[in-house]
């Protein structure tokens, strides 16, 4: 099939935007040619998706002076060199994406697999029930009620293990007689996905009254889990259930060759092909309005989070709420009230479209982005764990080294490159603001590769890999990074100024910068786009830059618009206490990004 | 994109209100087209079905789940009092028996063989539907609700607290800029919504709480103070449902924020009518804001038809809703149609506005609002 594509056509139905881009095959090479962008229209007045997506098309059809569009529909396959398109593909997010409650026996063990595959296939988890968590039963059955999912998965017990526990929570679920979100007329959809002994229960219980499907167990043994057929069926039951009661999805749903995927699902399987393809640990971000969408790949497993009340617009006073004031003035590099600061974020949430206009607003807006980055991946990190409850093999060595069950995946040393997206993040007026985000948030350790998603259309390329990998990872490649460049930071502590690594960075050019790099300062080396160099990094003992304490690395590393950015202000990132000084140290890192104008004013 | 304003908040004179009056489950309707209702009449009721409590016999009485039915007193469907032996063993000779009592009064919903639990429901609750305003029934859902019509003034706020009230509009502010402090309020407010202008300060909640004051409609209030009188601090935007006794409607955002002196006139205008008032807010797409409506005693008007707005034009009154010009007012003098580069280097759609005081200046065009006066009908 990829042989013949030559344009294809593909939207994202956000909650608010529904965006179109093109995509054209242009000699060997799969390029993007427009994007377009109008208003999604799921909710009264038009309720029907299909308009926005309409509205979308047109303004790719006068961007990129093709006709795509014929009496309401899209023309497929494409004739001749102006007109139509090959293949059309879409991914949802409208209506608030997909929402789910996830069941499990033991909360850390079933009921975490269970949030992990339904996370992972892209939803919202509301509430995680399970048999141990605390809760009485009446008050399970009332959460049960009141949220109003749009499915919800049961899992519990490895295959041969408990049967009365599932028993039990599916006697909860029915005895909740749950209601699903949209429409009244259908049956709420329930997937089982564990113990296989309980099916028949299960059945007896749910059959009657809900949507019920059996899947292969999630965690079939307590040392494995298996969460792609459970992904799998949810993908499947988002398409016949929940989309297809969504106000104009029926007519969207036939014009896609491809079923439409939730949008966070869709991000996810991108990342996935991305960190596979080239063999790294990467981690993604998508900072939103409502929520902040976390996604990983370390030691080959992957894993989303999403953080349904972090974000910048509807959700930004639940960062405040979450994070505390002191935490987002530390780092504003002028006086502010915390009455006025409160203030300000309260009118952010109430008018979410407005931008900043001035320059401490920028800087109040991007300190409340780097906690509500924070608390995501502080939540992500706690979520992308190992399987917890299992039998570990120890050596005599581990006698000495004991590392827990569960323990998080994630880790920054490895880690090879930074993703970020989202308004903040892709529409910062200079780069290397959101450089400096996502270093701040993150704080990566080592050399780490940073970049951002241009206009995110991760999303329609993830959708799209499921039909032409090659078109999605070439676009991907080459329109939809900006790569901004490298950050190395060696992991250790020094007081202030002392030196803590001598650095030899060998330009393209062949010319060799050489600095002694002191802690607690940032230092800006220009590299550009596509350009590399070869760098040593010699750390004193008590710094460790990827080859462990005191060891010498010599690598490459890949420029950007930004470039290479040294950040020996220590990790853990030591942040001076006294206000005046924390503010003194703020400008001088950010004078030398030079990630603002006219900071020396206040 | 070409719609880059917000759309502006309703502040309307006399308009033609419909409001939708649901169930939250299917019930009865008690009213029908034509009636003429008062808006506390109840025009829709249902039963919500009740909780569960579950016990478990299994445990209890030292048995085996397959036993359980063999040991119930009250089988499936029976009703059951609070403190009742709903299962009870036996033991030899009629010795060590154990039993099991209901927790709650209500009937046996399930037993299970498998988990040796029994699931008790209680009592279903009613629940009642006002018509929320005074006006006329136009429309019925079977088993569902109705539409209840009225003419009237239709103010919406920016956010707000709690959820429907109403009750006699007074005022207690003398200009749009002062400030409530709680000394204007005494007995005499209680059930009355207050016309009040820049700011409401915590003290005056807690004095407006005290004295049982159904509603405060203000410019501004201050984050820390609004926080202090919920007890918690507001996270994600959905509001609605605090139960403080007492809605609040702010007319234009956090601070101290003089009412827009159109909205205030308009109150003060309606100073002795009764308003129907509701804090619920939700941003976020399909956005709820807070509304005020005080029916008019005209009669109906005919259903006009909505006018497509125009959007922003040369001439446009706006409001700026963000710093630094925050609450001012103007008119759009020129709208540029090329990306501007703005303080912050983000190139952006602008206009430029003539501010009330003679200023001019140039602002993104997302940080304006229209003030929409229009005449279509509110749902």
């Amino acid at each position: 099939m990829e042989g013949e594509i030559r344009f294809i056509l593909a939207t994202d139905c956000g909650s608010t935007t529904t965006k179109a881009i093109l995509i054209e095959r242009r000699g060997e090479e799969y390029r993007l040619v427009v994007r377009g962008e109008a208003p999604t229209t799921v909710e009264a007045p038009f309720e029907d998706v299909t308009r926005g997506v309409l509205n979308a098309i047109r303004e790719v059809e006068e961007l990129a002076g093709r006709r795509i569009l014929e009496g309401g529909e899209i023309i497929k396959p494409s004739k001749g060199p102006d007109e139509g398109v090959d293949i059309y593909v879409s991914t949802s997010s409208a209506g608030g994406g997909l929402q789910m409650m996830v069941a499990g026996v033991v909360k850390s063990m079933t009921g975490e697999s269970a949030a992990r595959a339904a996370l992972g296939a892209g939803a919202i988890v509301m509430d995680v029930i399970a048999s141990n968590d605390g809760r009485a039963p009446h008050q399970k059955v009332e959460r049960i009620r009141r949220f109003r999912p749009d499915m919800i998965l049961l899992s519990g017990g490895v295959d041969g293990g408990t049967v009365s526990h599932v028993a039990e929570l599916a006697e909860l679920i029915a005895a909740a007689e749950p209601r699903p979100r949209f429409g009244s007329g259908y049956s709420l959809p329930i997937i089982y996905a564990g113990n296989r002994d309980a099916r028949g229960i299960v059945k007896e219980r749910l059959g009657a009254d809900t949507a019920l499907e059996i899947v292969e167990n999630i965690r079939p043994v307590l040392e494995r889990e298996n969460l792609g057929p459970a992904r799998g069926k949810i993908h499947e039951l988002f398409m016949e259930h929940v989309m297809a009661h969504a106000p104009g999805y029926r007519k969207l749903m036939s014009w896609t060759d491809v079923p439409i995927m939730p949008t966070p699902g869709a991000v996810g399987l991108l990342i996935e092909l991305i960190a596979k393809r080239d063999g790294i640990e990467v981690i993604g971000v998508d900072i939103g309005g409502a929520t902040t969408d976390v996604f990983s790949v370390f030691k080959e497993v992957f894993n989303r989070t999403v953080s349904a009340n972090l974000g910048m617009s509807y959700s930004v006073s639940n960062v405040l709420a979450e994070a505390g004031v002191e935490k987002i003035t530390r780092w504003i590099p002028f006086e502010v009230e915390e009455i006025g600061l409160r203030n300000t974020i309260r009118n952010k949430m109430i008018r979410p479209t407005t931008v900043p206009q001035n320059l401490q607003e920028l800087l109040m807006e991007q300190a409340v982005a780097r906690e509500a980055l924070r608390l995501a991946f502080e939540q992500h990190k706690s979520m992308a764990v190992g399987l917890k409850g299992i039998q570990q093999e120890r050596t005599i060595s581990d006698v000495f080294e004991q590392t827990a069950t569960g323990a998080t995946l994630v880790d920054m040393m490895d880690l090879d490159m930074i993703v970020g997206s989202g308004g903040v993040l892709s529409h910062a007026p200079r780069r290397s603001q959101a450089a400096l985000m996502m270093i701040d948030a993150f704080l990566p350790e080592g050399v780490t590769r940073l970049a951002v998603d241009s206009i995110f259309m991760m999303p329609q390329l993830g959708v799209l890999s499921t039909v032409h990998q090659q078109a999605a990872t070439q676009v991907f490649d080459r329109d939809c990074l900006i790569r901004l460049g490298t950050c190395i930071a060696p992991v250790g502590l020094a007081e202030e100024d002392e030196p803590c690594m001598k650095l030899k960075v060998t330009l393209p050019s062949g010319e060799d910068v050489e600095r002694e790099v002191r802690f607690g300062e940032m230092i800006l080396i220009p590299l550009g786009v596509g350009e590399g160099a070869d760098i040593v990094m010699d750390p004193v003992k008590e710094f460790d830059v990827g080859a462990g304490r005191g060891k010498v690395l010599k690598t490459t590393v890949e420029g950007g618009v930004v470039g290479i950015i040294v950040d020996a202000r220590g990790r853990p990132l030591q942040l001076p206490e006294r206000a005046e000084l924390r503010m003194r140290k703020l400008k001088e890192w950010a004078m030398a990004l030079d990630a603002y104008p006219r900071l020396d004013l206040w | 994109m070409a719609h880059a304003y917000t759309p502006g908040l309703r502040i309307t004179d006399k308009t033609l209100v419909r409001k939708e009056r649901r169930l939250p489950l299917k019930g009865e309707v008690l009213t029908a087209p034509g009636n003429r209702v008062q808006a506390d009449t109840v025009v829709a009721r249902t039963d919500l079905p009740g909780g569960i409590q579950t016990v478990n016999i299994a445990g209890i009485l030292g048995i085996p789940p397959e036993d359980v039915r063999r040991y119930m007193v009250k089988q499936e469907g029976d009703g059951v009092e609070e403190g009742e032996v709903i299962a009870r063993s036996r033991g030899f000779f009629g010795l060590f028996t154990a039993i099991a009592k209901s927790p709650v009064t209500g009937h046996i919903e399930s037993v299970s063989d498998v988990t040796g639990q029994v699931i008790i429901r209680e009592p279903s609750s009613p629940v009642e539907v006002d018509a929320y305003v005074d006006g006329e029934v136009v429309e019925v859902f079977e088993n569902e609700g109705c539409v209840v019509q009225t003419v009237g003034t239709f103010i919406q706020g920016i956010f707000g607290i709690g959820g429907e009230s109403r009750g006699e509009l007074i005022k207690v502010a003398d200009t749009p800029a002062d400030i409530l402090t709680g000394d204007e309020i005494d007995g005499s407010c209680r059930g009355k919504v207050l016309i009040s202008g820049a700011l409401v300060t915590r003290e005056a909640l807690d004095k407006a709480a005290k004295e049982g004051v159904s509603g405060i409609i203000v410019g501004g209030i201050d984050d820390r103070d609004l926080m202090d009188f919920l007890g918690y601090e507001i996270g994600v935007a959905i509001t609605g449902s605090e139960e403080k006794g007492i809605t609040l409607i702010i007319t234009e955002g956090f601070g101290r924020m003089k009412m827009t002196s159109r909205t205030f006139e308009l109150l003060v205008e309606r100073v002795g009518k009764r308003a129907s008032i509701n804090g619920t807010t939700q941003i976020r797409a399909g956005v709820i804001r807070p509304e005020v409506i005080i029916p008019l005693d005209t009669g109906p008007l005919s259903d006009e038809t909505k006018k497509e707005s125009p959007g922003l034009e040369i001439g446009s009154p706006v409001r700026i809703i963000r710093e630094p010009y925050f609450g001012a007012l103007g008119k759009v003098l020129t709208l540029p149609s090329e990306l501007q580069e703005i303080e912050t280097e983000a190139r952006v759609r602008v206009l430029e506005v003539q501010l009330e005081d003679g200023r001019r200046v140039v602002l993104p065009r997302a940080n304006v609002e229209m003030i929409e006066e229009g005449r279509s009908v509110i749902r």
